[in-house]
């Protein structure tokens, strides 16, 4: 990796954390019975059942993998 | 005379405070048989009480259709038809019970098979009819056991896997752990994972020493996949939740392909080589909003860099539209960059003096594009009022690469509660 590679992945890593941190930063405190939103099936935090079969050809077909609940490793992948 | 008057006045008093003591704990008694009467009785465990049995939970079946064409296949050293077919369906279950201690103990099981065709694995060995993997089935079942401790908000869960296709085994296992903010609106989780892998090496049927297949027994090598996950999710407010995840991905072994021919710029050529390490860091960030009452934005960003020079974005975002509270469409659009892997040349422009080589155009700079919608119905009664269908999810996308490569893909997941 080049040094100006090196740098921008910095940049992106800090980046991604600064926006995270100013997110958790204006956190508000959410009860169980305020939770009728963040609990409805739409809002799950992962991938849904019925985009299995694209994030494993988007593995296959791309370089980068991981960080969106699809699969790291195992399988070919070969055609 | 007035001595028996007080006397029988003493016994009078007595009297009466005995009857008023007795009408107050009528009307206290039946004060309580009233309140008893009318609140919920209550079992003293019931609070705590639950089913020790094992209990279904779900089921889900997801079959999808993909089909792919362009004209970069690797097998043939970037040059020719990447025209391929897979079937795919995936059965899984979810069952669970508590146990004494009121844990949660859930158990999954899931069984996939694929079955493809692949244009360019007939070219492995253009002399025969059909070559050994131009179609082929991958069958690969997992299992999975969490064990949740709601009081604590602790999770721990471990689960293997298995993957077979005719040129490729892979045995996985994984371990994994969570623990909720003692309000209940964060949660840090982290797993690791391994896959043990078997590359059969079956070369392009010009590169055949004959040393490496004995009838259909062909030699094999090792790759192996260790992965390490740390996850933040946390409730920003009413409407809004985030999920911060990144991985740390080592993979050793032979990770190139057999079959992939590469072509130097003398004509000559070779099968595929590259480095026999690799680390790969993603980091994704995943937001949910709740807009008003009907609509969702899904929103996914992912950095992603590697040490064979791959840097890459990744960025989708899906609208969920809720027509009615049973009824949803979900339009969605996906942007991918990535550069090159530093290994990467198109045909015939590697030289001898490269000491790693591959055309494979999905190591090569590219961007991508990936659209569609999906549609979701969950309806009370049931999907076409049969009770145990929960829901029913069509899902379509059309994937174009600046590669020249194109996909589509529709699915459907059936979901039985």
């Amino acid at each position: 990796m080049t040094t100006k590679n090196k740098q921008k992945s910095i940049f992106d890593f800090l980046l991604l954390i600064s926006v995270t941190g100013l997110l958790m930063a204006s956190c508000t405190p959410v009860k169980e019975y305020q939770k009728n939103k963040l609990n409805d099936s739409e809002m799950s935090l992962s991938s849904r059942k019925v985009e299995k079969t694209e994030l494993n050809f988007q593995s296959y077909r791309e370089g980068a993998s991981g960080a969106n609940g699809g699969k790291t490793g195992g399988g070919c992948g070969c055609n | 005379m007035v001595a028996k008057q007080e006397e029988d006045a003493a016994v009078i008093d007595q009297a009466v405070s005995f009857c008023m003591k007795k009408l107050y704990l009528s009307v206290i008694g039946m004060y309580i048989g009233i309140l008893a009467a009318f609140s919920q009785r209550q079992d003293p465990d019931s609070s705590t009480y639950r089913s020790r049995k094992l209990n279904f939970e779900e089921a889900n079946l997801v079959s999808s259709y993909y089909t792919q064409d362009g004209n970069n296949s690797a097998v043939t050293g970037g040059i020719g038809s990447e025209k391929l077919t897979d079937i795919s369906n995936v059965i899984d279950l979810k069952l669970g019970l508590y146990d004494r201690r009121n844990r949660k103990h859930s158990f999954t099981g899931e069984i996939g098979i694929d079955h493809y065709t692949s244009a360019s694995s007939d070219k492995i060995d253009p002399k025969t009819i059909s070559s050994a993997s131009h179609a082929d089935t991958r069958f690969y079942p997992s299992f999975g056991w969490t064990m949740e401790n709601e009081k604590k908000g602790i999770t721990v869960g471990a689960g293997i896997s298995y993957s077979s296709e005719f040129d490729y085994q892979s045995f996985g296992v994984n371990v994994n752990f969570a623990q909720k903010t003692r309000n209940k609106n964060g949660e840090l989780a982290a797993k690791l994972q391994a896959y043990i892998d078997q590359v059969s090496l079956i070369y392009p049927v010009e590169l055949r020493n004959g040393s490496s297949r004995e009838g259909d027994d062909y030699a094999t090598t090792g790759r192996n996949t260790f992965s390490g996950g740390a996850s933040w999710s946390q409730i920003i407010n009413k409407n809004l939740q985030v999920l911060l995840e990144g991985e740390v991905v080592y993979q050793q072994g032979y990770l190139g392909l057999p079959f992939h021919r590469v072509f130097f710029d003398d004509n000559s050529v070779h099968v595929e080589n590259l480095p026999s390490t690799r680390l790969k860091i993603p980091l994704g960030l995943r937001a949910n909003y709740f807009i008003g009452d009907k609509f969702i934005l899904r929103t996914w960003y992912r950095n992603y860099r590697d040490n064979w020079g791959i840097n890459s974005n990744a960025v989708q975002v899906e609208t969920v539209f809720k027509l009615n509270p049973f009824l949803s469409i979900t339009p969605f659009y996906r942007f991918y960059q990535q550069s090159a892997a530093n290994y990467f040349a198109p045909y015939q422009v590697h030289t001898a003096a490269d000491e790693f080589y591959t055309s494979n155009y999905d190591l090569s700079k590219f961007n991508s594009n990936f659209f569609g919608a999906g549609f979701r119905i969950s309806p009370p009664e049931g999907v076409f009022k049969l009770n145990h269908l929960n829901s029913l999810e069509l899902r379509y996308g059309h994937y174009l690469k600046t590669t020249g490569m194109n996909a589509n893909i529709i699915s459907i997941n059936l979901r039985f509660k």
